[in-house]
């Protein structure tokens, strides 16, 4: 496949200087000429790689890597990466939530019972940190190669490996990374576009989820049980 | 040392719906109440406004209305003997903050109790004998009836504009509403909200089984009210983005809307947001409490805030902690069961399933509370001879939106991720019915608050466990 052979890191790398046109030519090529569709939004949409405010060239590349198999290139969608996917949890690691806020962060820090929660003293920036770090490892150890430079069907079946529990990885819980990995691509998929995935609605439009006003009160009688098709609109619609 | 404010007559701790109710009450009667809130003020109008308000990641992913875990949380355990941890991040349940407490995010579901749980170990006792009830089974009478507390649950239902049908009025069964609720005085307020296809398709099912669905009475306004205070209620939106989120519309009852505008104009009152309340002022030997300190959270000052009346309107959690941190009461103790602050800590359970169905759900079109409900199942609405058990709940359609981070189930055995995911995703977004039964547990020995010997808040206050 095309895909296996796409040098990810350092196109990642030169990704703030050419994002545009090379982004506009990957799409391209992943999509494939029968998929009106996905080109038609990718096309509308900003450079799949902006400028990273926190994550590291190996961190983006494992994560492009990862959103691309979580959310493959079909019918029904561009690439998690195409979708924005990697800008998406690069702006929010960089941002509150990946610094803790709202996470109490006091000690001693103990393993619990699942019912418990979630009992590390690390941010979500330092846990994806980690995470990938011992991903990578385990993944040279198992396939010889970091992750991002794993042939489509190996990158899926360590997927599997990890969300099954049955990754080795040093220090790290692979099962943890791989839930707050998959946690992470489900948010910027769906989430409003505003976030920097979910690019030109693309999910949305997908589900048939008109998002926003969502002021129904005159027509909650009128659509019930009825097929609607609405074009949907983000906050930026209305901002 | 703390600064001494000049003495009132009252101070709320916690300006949810109870602090803002009594508040208005206790000004009402003539006296001058300090409404003291550890969160920030907020208006609807700023802080609920299109198209902001929309959004599901800040609101129901990262919980933005919720208490800030950094400041204060509590410890869980599953066992008395199991070492309590606290809840780093939110799971269920999350504590409401700021201005209108959980009021300003809550669903409106806005159920009365059964009149049997009022008595319920002299109801229990009476229908299944004297040894019904297992010994580590801590169930009490309240000590009051359903009927006394009737017409504060019409007081509230005004207050809110709920939207309902009654089931019962007066002690005559009423068609279309729930036969089994306590008589009510009066209809509610406002007419049921429109039924959604889930409502329809789950009440039809219901009736054909010999049950008898109802609309869910819920807190969002059906059409544009006036309340008790003579407060504009707005309509309903049926916007799908209720729980969790503040309500742009003013349609779903909150204290921010249907009693603070009005307490506000009142001299009376004063309120004071960032106020985190640290301690009771207790004197020990007169056996009362002569009011509060709180950390005023803009300046890190202590501040003591004397008043005759000191009224606990904030989560159990921190009630509780107030009371225990004080030395008020004797403390529960699971292992003798003697004391009753902390005792008898109880929430709820859920379970449920979901059904894929060929009919056009729409699902992002939803009020937060269900559409329908039937109460069969509730309370002692049925006969628990032999089933090892006491209790049920109301068993309901539970899509209340359709917001794609969160609501967008598969049938079992698809793939959590990958194209065949997202086929079946695209799918079954529209064509899924999930049914909740909302079930009461009641209290066991082993259901109890009390100080944790290890983790602080942020003002260095044990966490309750």
């Amino acid at each position: 496949m095309a895909e296996d052979r796409i040098p990810r890191r350092s196109f990642l790398k030169s990704a703030g200087v050419a994002g545009t046109a090379v982004a506009g030519a990957l799409t391209g090529t992943l999509t494939g000429p029968t998929e009106a569709q996905a080109q038609a939004n990718a096309a509308a949409a900003p450079p799949a790689q902006e400028p990273l405010l926190t994550l590291t060239a190996t961190e983006a590349a494992f994560l492009s890597a990862a959103y691309d198999t979580l959310i493959p290139a079909d019918k029904l969608s561009p690439s998690g990466t195409d979708c924005g996917l990697v800008t998406y949890i690069d702006r929010q690691l960089a941002g509150a939530w990946g610094g803790g806020a709202k996470l109490y962060r006091s000690g001693p820090f103990i393993e619990g019972k699942p019912e418990q929660g979630y009992q590390l003293s690390l941010t979500p920036r330092e846990f994806f940190a980690a995470g990938i770090k011992a991903a990578n490892a385990w993944s040279r150890k198992t396939y010889g190669k970091d992750f991002d430079r794993l042939a489509a069907t190996e990158r899926e079946a360590a997927l599997k490996t990890m969300e099954a529990g049955k990754a080795e990885f040093a220090e790290t819980n692979g099962k943890q990374f791989f839930e707050m990995l998959l946690q992470s691509a489900m948010e910027g998929f769906f989430a409003d576009p505003i976030y920097g995935g979910n690019r030109n609605k693309v999910s949305w439009r997908m589900l048939g989820y008109p998002g926003l006003p969502a002021t129904y009160a005159g027509k909650a009688l009128e659509y019930r049980g009825k097929k609607v098709a609405i074009e949907p609109q983000s906050i930026a619609d209305f901002s | 040392m703390a600064r001494t404010m000049k003495a009132v007559d009252a101070v709320m701790v916690g300006m949810g719906w109870t602090g803002s109710i009594m508040a208005r009450e206790l000004t009402k009667a003539g006296l001058t109440v300090v409404g003291l809130e550890r969160g920030v003020e907020k208006s609807p109008r700023e802080d609920f406004a299109l198209p902001r308000i929309r959004d599901e990641l800040k609101y129901r992913v990262r919980q933005d209305l919720m208490l800030d875990t950094s400041i204060e949380t509590h410890t869980l355990r599953n066992t008395p003997s199991e070492l309590a941890l606290p809840m780093r991040k939110w799971d269920v349940p999350p504590v409401g903050d700021g201005l209108g407490g959980a009021g300003a995010h809550w669903n409106g579901v806005t159920w009365r109790f059964s009149p049997s749980e009022f008595v319920l170990r002299s109801h229990l006792t009476q229908r299944y004998g004297k040894n019904a009830i297992p010994d580590d089974m801590t169930i009490q009478d309240w000590g009051i009836t359903y009927e006394d507390l009737e017409p504060h649950y019409e007081h509230f239902e005004r207050l809110c504009g709920t939207s309902g049908k009654a089931g019962n009025l007066r002690g005559q069964i009423v068609a279309g509403g729930n036969p089994f609720e306590g008589p009510r005085q009066n209809e509610y307020p406002n007419k049921p909200l429109i039924m959604s296809q889930a409502g329809l398709i789950f009440s039809k099912a219901a009736e054909s089984l010999g049950y008898h669905p109802f609309p869910t009475p819920a807190s969002n306004s059906s059409a544009p009210y006036i309340n008790s205070e003579g407060l504009p209620v707005g309509q309903c939106q049926y916007c799908g983005h209720c729980e969790y989120f503040g309500c742009e519309a003013n349609a779903k009852a909150s204290p921010l809307v249907c009693v603070l505008p009005v307490l506000m104009q009142d001299q009376k009152f004063e309120l004071r947001t960032q106020a985190y309340v640290k301690e009771l002022v207790y004197d020990k030997a007169a056996k009362k409490v002569r009011g509060v300190v709180y950390v005023d959270r803009r300046t890190g000052e202590e501040v003591e805030q004397p008043a005759e009346l000191v009224v606990l309107c904030a989560y159990p959690f921190n009630n509780t902690l107030l009371l225990l941190t004080a030395g008020i009461g004797e403390p529960y103790d699971p292992m003798t069961g003697k004391g009753v602050v902390g005792k008898n800590y109880c929430h709820q359970t859920t379970s449920g399933l979901v059904m894929f169905v060929e009919d056009e759900m729409n699902p992002f079109i939803g009020t937060g509370a269900s559409p329908a409900a039937i109460d069969d199942f509730q309370a002692d609405n049925f006969d628990h001879g032999g089933l090892g058990f006491f209790g049920g709940g109301f068993i309901s359609p539970a899509l209340s939106g359709g917001r794609p981070i969160q609501v967008r189930a598969v049938p079992p055995g698809t793939p959590r991720w990958g194209s065949a995911w997202k086929e079946a995703t695209v799918r079954w977004y529209k064509h899924h019915l999930p049914i909740n039964c909302h079930g009461i547990s009641y209290a066991h020995r082993t259901n109890y608050l009390d100080l944790d010997p290890t983790y602080k808040d942020a003002i260095g206050r044990p966490l309750i466990p």
